[in-house]
């Protein structure tokens, strides 16, 4: 079993408890109301949401989001019948560049609602799980940003992040000193990549739902191969 | 609100059965997915556990087993498991294990059992396991197979000594109760180890004996009939029909391996009268002139959708057909001969193809050739042979045989051969094989005699099988060929997908199918030296020979069937509804259960293509 020791936080549920005190937002008191999972808590007896967004830019202080995907899994199944998607309308003027990289268009942004619209859905999905993405600095700084700017507060949650999974593995291995030898380069750990590794099917890029689907199989594989089911949520929540 | 899972749906939307529902019904149950990864080497579901779900495998391998632990089937991308236990007692029948890592879609029984009653295509397909689905589909039409002349066997035929006295054997036919028996003489045996040299009959006993006031004493091979008619225990029972109204004979001698098993007689078969083809190839020997046959040729169209309609097997109807050509053929030869007068010298006639396979269907050309006496010399016999072979295949095409394209027909003198031409003629198709020359001339590979010296053709076909047998050179050549015309990946609902992506709106299935079926049956056949002509006579050498993996011959014979039985059923819709017919078929106008099988077969016919190239690789010379 791996064992990680970069954790952001020491002790989510009582930080959330703080949160939910502190908090001045009635949707975020209740998102913090909901609490999160004891630290020793086996991940058998986790409720995972997968979370992807697709943004205008890599940053969240320029950038906004323009789509949502989400997906609800445990260590079994991934529920497509409780899957969700949202178009919204970025905080930013939608650049060019990420139009052809999303294949979203202006169009199909020109009804979308903006973030506080659908903030109270969002939450609800979120609240109460564990929060799974692939590289945490997109979905938690860009909505903490997001919410800065809409509601004059921003937001903090444990999350599991599968590139960081792939990251420390990637690492231990690269570091021992008969790699130094080999030249062996390191591993790339962009989504795509990571999931050929546990021979997971290719997916085309850039639709949330998608991706949010394929961090959740992701998410399922790397346990399966690295950790177990009686594995304690704190070696791997961030 | 629940999200559009683009993915899913595109990726379900390609897989039978799920390819032939509304899109609107992919969504919906492309929300209904559970998603789980399973890694290589672990058990999804066990024997007798519950099960309430049905699952697409999305990527890896699964493979089923039985009971006992034996491997049942092997499953890849898009295929299904867990229907039998949800369609029986919702008990697992067969356990299934990732044997790669494995991502699976499972579906709840819920939406299962609405997909089943919604949309029959959907219920069919999962109510039978697909490696059975080919099998069932040939089967289920294919009933009439069981009128074979074997079938119609109840008793070893009685066989006594040419040495026997009259007396002596009309004592045992009386006291067996039967009407004929086979003579045999020890002292002769050919090179089969058969020595049955004729048969006596009641008729016989009545007509040499009686009639001339013959003793008795006298031994029974002066009174036997020594011209011998018989038939394979593979031929329809029609065929003996056909044979023993041709030559006013009574009882038939059914041949295995060239020897005895027994005797029919007319009795035994007026219940399986096949009327039609057999009427219809009775009036052709009944007509005056090459017109006349003209005329009676337009009503084979008729003959042809009666028997298609009362469900003939494709072994069934191609052979009638072939019979028919052949009699066309026999028919205008002997109005040829009393036209031009008798043969210079001896001849043979040959059908070559799809008429010498006995795989004859509608849309036919004529191909065919003349073996002459190695007495021949043009000067003397040409213009005889050339305005005999003129006189036929122009009748022929009168008929509706049309001329062939490649010009392979009796009037091409290049094709008007002696005997021993022939034969260095295929020595150096044979020794000297290159793909390009080859490429033309597999057709000459399927060959019988159809009038005048038919054992000329025999022995030509004895020749080659001798020749082509251990030669790897030229089956590495002919097997190139074979793998030319390749089988469509598959159909979507009007139009046919291409291996390259290309869509078509038709597909020939002659040209993609039975043809190239034939093609690579003929290679194995020639290297196992196997003397059938028939496609499923060939497969069934093949299969005994044992030089296909387990169960792809069987495979093979039901990819055939169902090909040809698609090919044949399109041509009599097509003459039903007054089009001239042809071997296109456009996916629209199929049925689901076509469509659903012709898939199942092209696959079998292109993993078959394939391993061709594996086994006549060509460089083990």
């Amino acid at each position: 079993m791996e064992n990680f020791k970069n954790q952001e936080i020491l002790n989510w549920a009582a930080f959330l408890q703080l949160k939910e005190q502190n908090s001045k937002d009635s949707r975020l008191r209740d998102f913090y109301h909901a609490g999160t999972y004891h630290n020793e808590t086996p991940l058998s007896e986790i409720d995972f949401v997968a979370l992807d967004f697709e943004t205008t830019g890599l940053d969240s202080q320029q950038n906004g989001i323009i789509s949502i995907g989400l997906v609800p899994f445990n260590l079994q199944r991934i529920f497509c019948r409780k899957a969700k998607k949202w178009y919204i309308t970025p905080q930013d003027n939608l650049q060019e560049n990420s139009i052809i990289i999303h294949g979203i268009t202006h169009s199909d942004l020109q009804d979308a609602p903006d973030l506080l619209r659908i903030l109270e859905q969002l939450l609800d999905e979120l609240a109460g799980k564990v929060v799974v993405v692939h590289y945490r600095h997109i979905e938690r700084d860009f909505l903490d940003h997001t919410l800065r700017i809409l509601i004059n507060e921003g937001i903090m949650f444990p999350v599991i992040d599968t590139m960081q999974i792939e990251a420390d593995l990637h690492r231990k291995r690269s570091k021992g000193w008969l790699n130094f030898f080999s030249k062996k380069r390191p591993e790339s750990i962009r989504l795509a990549n990571s999931r050929t590794r546990y021979n997971l099917p290719v997916y085309p890029p850039h639709d949330a739902l998608t991706d949010a689907i394929a961090t959740a199989e992701l998410l399922q594989a790397q346990i399966i191969y690295h950790f177990s089911p009686d594995t304690a949520i704190k070696n791997l929540w961030l | 609100m629940t999200a559009e899972l683009l993915e899913i749906q595109s990726f379900i939307a390609q897989y039978a059965p799920f390819d032939q529902l509304p899109e609107q019904v992919i969504v919906e149950v492309a929300q209904s997915v559970e998603i789980s990864y399973y890694r290589a080497d672990t058990m999804i579901i066990d024997f007798n556990d519950k099960i309430n779900e049905l699952y697409i495998l999305r990527s890896g391998v699964v493979e089923l087993y039985r009971r006992k632990g034996e491997l049942y089937n092997r499953l890849d991308q898009g295929q299904l498991f867990g229907q039998m236990g949800l369609l029986t007692n919702n008990k697992v029948r067969f356990p299934a294990k990732a044997v790669k890592d494995t991502l699976l879609y499972s579906i709840p029984e819920s939406v299962f059992n609405e997909l089943c009653e919604s949309y029959d295509d959907f219920a069919d397909f999962v109510e039978v396991e697909d490696s059975m689905r080919l099998k069932h589909a040939v089967k289920s039409k294919t009933d009439v197979t069981i009128s074979r002349v074997k079938t119609l066997l109840t008793r070893a035929p009685l066989v006594l000594p040419s040495s026997s006295t009259i007396q002596a054997v009309a004592k045992i036919m009386a006291g067996e109760n039967i009407s004929a028996a086979l003579i045999n003489d020890p002292d002769i045996e050919d090179e089969l180890g058969s020595s049955f040299v004729g048969i006596i009959t009641e008729h016989d006993l009545c007509a040499n004996v009686i009639a001339s006031g013959l003793s008795v004493d006298n031994p029974i091979s002066q009174v036997m009939s020594t011209d011998l008619i018989s038939l394979d225990h593979n031929a329809y029972i029609f065929e003996a029909m056909l044979l023993m109204l041709r030559y006013n004979i009574h009882h038939l001698p059914i041949l295995k391996n060239k020897k005895p098993i027994g005797l029919i007689e007319v009795a035994d078969i007026i219940r399986y009268e096949s009327q039609n083809s057999l009427l219809f190839v009775s009036s052709i020997f009944q007509q005056k002139s090459s017109e006349d046959l003209a005329h009676l040729s337009t009503q084979l169209k008729n003959c042809f959708v009666r028997m298609v309609n009362e469900d003939a097997n494709s072994h069934m109807v191609g052979r009638a057909m072939s019979e028919i050509g052949r009699s066309f053929k026999q028919r205008l030869l002997t109005l040829a001969e009393e036209k031009f007068g008798p043969p210079p010298i001896p001849y043979c006639f040959l059908a070559l193809g799809s008429m010498a396979r006995n795989e004859q269907l509608m849309v036919t050309d004529q191909d065919n050739a003349l073996i002459l006496d190695n007495s021949y010399q043009v000067e003397l016999h040409g213009a005889y042979f050339e305005q005999l072979a003129e006189f036929v295949c122009d009748g022929l095409a009168a008929c509706g045989y049309t001329y062939c394209t490649g010009y392979i027909m009796a009037t091409n003198p290049e094709y008007r051969k002696t005997r021993s031409q022939w034969e260095d003629c295929f020595a150096d198709w044979i020794d000297n094989p290159n793909p390009q020359s080859l490429l033309n001339c597999s057709i000459f590979f399927d060959l019988t005699g159809v009038y005048g010296r038919l054992k000329w053709a025999e022995q030509l076909n004895a020749f080659i099988l001798r020749r082509a047998k251990k030669n790897n050179r030229f089956l590495a050549c002919l097997a190139q060929n074979a793998r030319n015309r390749t089988p469509p990946l598959g159909f979507f609902k009007d139009f046919v997908m291409e291996k390259d992506g290309r869509h078509n709106n038709s597909i020939n299935l002659k040209r993609r199918g039975t043809a190239p079926l034939a093609d690579l049956v003929r290679v194995h056949a020639l290297a196992i030296g196997s003397p059938s002509q028939n496609s499923f006579e060939r497969l069934d050498d093949i299969i005994e020979a044992g030089i296909l993996p387990k169960s792809k011959g069987e495979d093979l014979k039901h990819a055939m069937e169902l090909i040809s039985l698609v090919r044949l059923r399109h041509q009599a819709l097509d003459i039903k509804s007054g089009i001239e017919p042809d071997n296109n078929i456009e996916p629209e106008n199929m049925s689901d259960f076509e469509r659903r099988n012709l898939k199942d077969a092209f696959l079998v016919l292109s993993n078959a293509q394939n391993f061709l190239k594996y086994r006549y690789s060509g460089n083990k010379f």
